[in-house]
């Protein structure tokens, strides 16, 4: 059993690094602006979904606010910079610090909530940093910040006449997020998280130290969130906080590990691959009549998959693979 | 305008009749949770609706929202019965992940709706013009009260104590309360489960069907009417505690009076801070909410 374990995990980083390299040649052939678009989109959600998998699949603290992390990624990044012309490198770090110590700063209250007293909490906490960043009028209130333009350089960590250094840098970004939860899978945490998820008291009275596991989980996720958010602002080059605190960035966010497989590795990568092309595929052929067609074929999406597939779409997958070793 | 006893005396009492209004918006989601264990994530898109079919019958047909509220209230039991025996009915028997399908199959189905709603409706903000009580307010002892938030209050303290005799002295509602404790066992006593999550549901939405109806006579319709009112909701049930109808009225009447407080204090677009600090507040204090069971 433990030698079956073991060799899932290395064929799923050799899986890895063969998608990783095939992706980082797709633009070679792809030239299409609007299609690269898409792509680094894609990765970005992949990288998003996968750092809230790990709170909210692997831990089971279902989180509906993580926009606040995405949101003090992008922050921090565009204060620092147009404020104090600090490199985005540096913001991001500090984003994705300042998220962590938040994270943990809020889930010690947080964390004695169930079920749904939680997910409401992680709403409203949500909802309360966007109503103070669109008053706060230094952070340039409901207007936002838009980055000022300086010449094309990977230290500004601008490009504004290729879209592809921002496409290698998601692609890293998703490779960095779903090596972390390969990791952390296998990791003394991993166990502790399944062990919350499936029933804290039983793993309480294990000796599985039930609220620190939830903080760590907590950490690391919100510095991967706060990460995204950063690369977000520099690669759209303006934010306020509706587009990047709003809440329903963090439905965004939970959708791809949801539909692809919540708590699993490969979930959020599926998910993101099927759900963000569709998602924007729907809003430029079909949503420019600004009638809201493109919301009822995606929201028919999400009610017809959620119900079909519940252990999300990875089920496919793995049962057909049991199939073949049989 | 200065602070003075007055002004507070006038927005607290606003605020305690939105406050029932709030709760009456939350009824339904309350029933539905107790009932059955379900957050409806489309909540938001029953009140949008239950305000277009108000608005549209006054356009249409000049009914004043004050009577096309029955006729709204009972469109909305049938559409909360169909939503249940087609999504709900298969979302709650997923054996993985039941939480999240629920969510999000009902997070789905209220996309959906609001894209409808653009479809056919387009966003155009659309209001009722002159009902017979719409901008009126009536004066007791120096306190003006907007007439329709009144009517609402009065039909929202109605409805909870209809909801109180439903469910405590008829049939219907002892069959509700059996399912809500054991739906495995009711069935051994002849208790359709489907039949009573159902009519949870049609009784759910159309308790919000009455708030939209009301809403109508002094709010704007437009699709996205719902979403703020939504999380409202969901705060609203949590502060009185899942699983308890009578939280959500309680609830209510919090959430109203610490808003209006809040605007007292704080610029008016940071008025819903309050109600938010608040709910960290009670549940950080009391994790179940304050008449909370579950």
């Amino acid at each position: 059993m433990d030698t079956g374990f073991a060799q899932r995990r290395r064929r799923d980083l050799v899986v890895a690094a063969v998608f990783a390299v095939l992706a980082a040649l797709v633009p070679l052939f792809v030239k299409d602006v609007y299609v690269q678009n898409i792509m680094v989109l894609t990765l970005m959600y992949a990288a998003l979904s996968q750092s809230w998998n790990i709170l909210s699949g692997y831990c089971g603290q279902i989180s509906l606010g993580h926009a606040l992390y995405f949101g003090l990624g992008a922050y921090t990044t565009a204060l620092l910079f147009t404020k104090f012309g600090v490199l985005p490198w540096f913001g991001m770090l500090g984003g994705g610090l300042i998220s962590a110590v938040i994270a943990m700063a809020l889930g010690y209250p947080c964390f004695r909530l169930r079920g749904h007293y939680f997910v409401i909490a992680t709403i409203v906490i949500a909802e309360i940093a966007l109503l103070l960043f669109q008053n706060w009028n230094w952070a340039g209130a409901a207007l936002g910040i838009d980055i000022p333009v300086r010449g094309d350089s990977w230290l500004k960590f601008q490009f504004t006449r290729s879209k592809l250094p921002y496409f290698y840098f998601a692609l890293g970004l998703a490779c960095v997020a779903w090596l972390v939860t390969w990791w952390l899978e296998d990791s003394k945490w991993g166990y502790w998280w399944r062990a919350v998820k499936d029933n804290p008291d039983a793993a309480e009275s294990l000796g599985v130290v039930v609220f620190n596991s939830k903080m760590g989980a907590a950490a690391v996720s919100a510095f991967l969130t706060a990460v995204g958010g950063s690369f977000y602002a520099q690669f759209v080059s303006y934010i306020d906080p509706e587009s990047v605190m709003g809440f329903q960035f963090s439905l965004l966010m939970a959708l791809p590990a949801v539909l692809g497989g919540i708590g699993t590795l490969w979930g959020p990568v599926l998910g993101a691959i099927i759900l963000i092309p569709l998602t924007e595929l729907t809003r430029s052929f079909i949503g420019g009549s600004g009638r809201g067609v493109d919301l009822i074929v995606y929201g028919t999406l999400i009610v017809l998959i959620s119900l079909a597939r519940p252990e999300g779409l990875v089920g496919l997958f793995s049962r057909r693979r049991k199939g073949a070793v049989r | 305008m200065p602070v003075t006893a007055e002004t507070i005396i006038q927005s607290l009492a606003s605020g305690l009749l939105m406050g029932l209004l709030y709760g009456l918006i939350a009824a339904g989601l309350a029933l539905i949770f107790g009932l059955m264990d379900v957050v409806n994530f489309a909540h938001g898109e029953f009140l949008m609706i239950a305000m277009y079919a108000t608005f549209f019958l006054f356009a249409f047909f000049a009914v004043d929202p004050l009577l096309a509220a029955p006729l709204v209230a009972a469109a909305l039991f049938v559409f909360g019965a169909v939503v249940y025996l087609l999504i709900v009915r298969f979302a709650v028997r997923a054996k993985a992940n039941a939480g999240m399908v629920q969510i999000f199959s009902t997070f789905g189905l209220a996309i959906v709706m609001r894209g409808l709603a653009q479809f056919f409706f387009t966003p155009d903000y659309r209001s009722i013009t002159h009902s017979w009580l719409g901008g009126k307010t009536v004066s007791i002892s120096g306190i003006f009260l907007p007439v329709p938030q009144l009517a609402g209050a009065l039909v929202s303290i109605a409805a909870f104590g209809a909801l109180y005799f439903f469910i405590n002295r008829t049939d219907f509602g002892r069959a509700l309360e059996a399912t809500r404790e054991d739906a495995g066992a009711v069935a051994l006593v002849g208790i359709d489960k489907n039949r009573v999550f159902a009519l949870g549901w049609g009784l759910g939405a159309a308790l919000v069907g009455l708030a939209g109806a009301i809403m109508a006579m002094f709010f704007y319709v437009y699709p996205d009417v719902g979403a703020s009112f939504a999380l409202i909701a969901y705060v609203t049930v949590a502060l009185g505690g899942f699983g308890s109808v009578f939280g959500a009225f309680a609830g209510g009447i919090i959430v109203g009076l610490v808003e209006a407080s809040t605007a007292l204090i704080l610029p008016p677009s940071l008025k819903s801070v309050g109600i938010y600090a608040v709910y960290l507040l009670v549940v950080f204090i009391r994790p179940r909410g304050l008449f909370g069971s579950i």
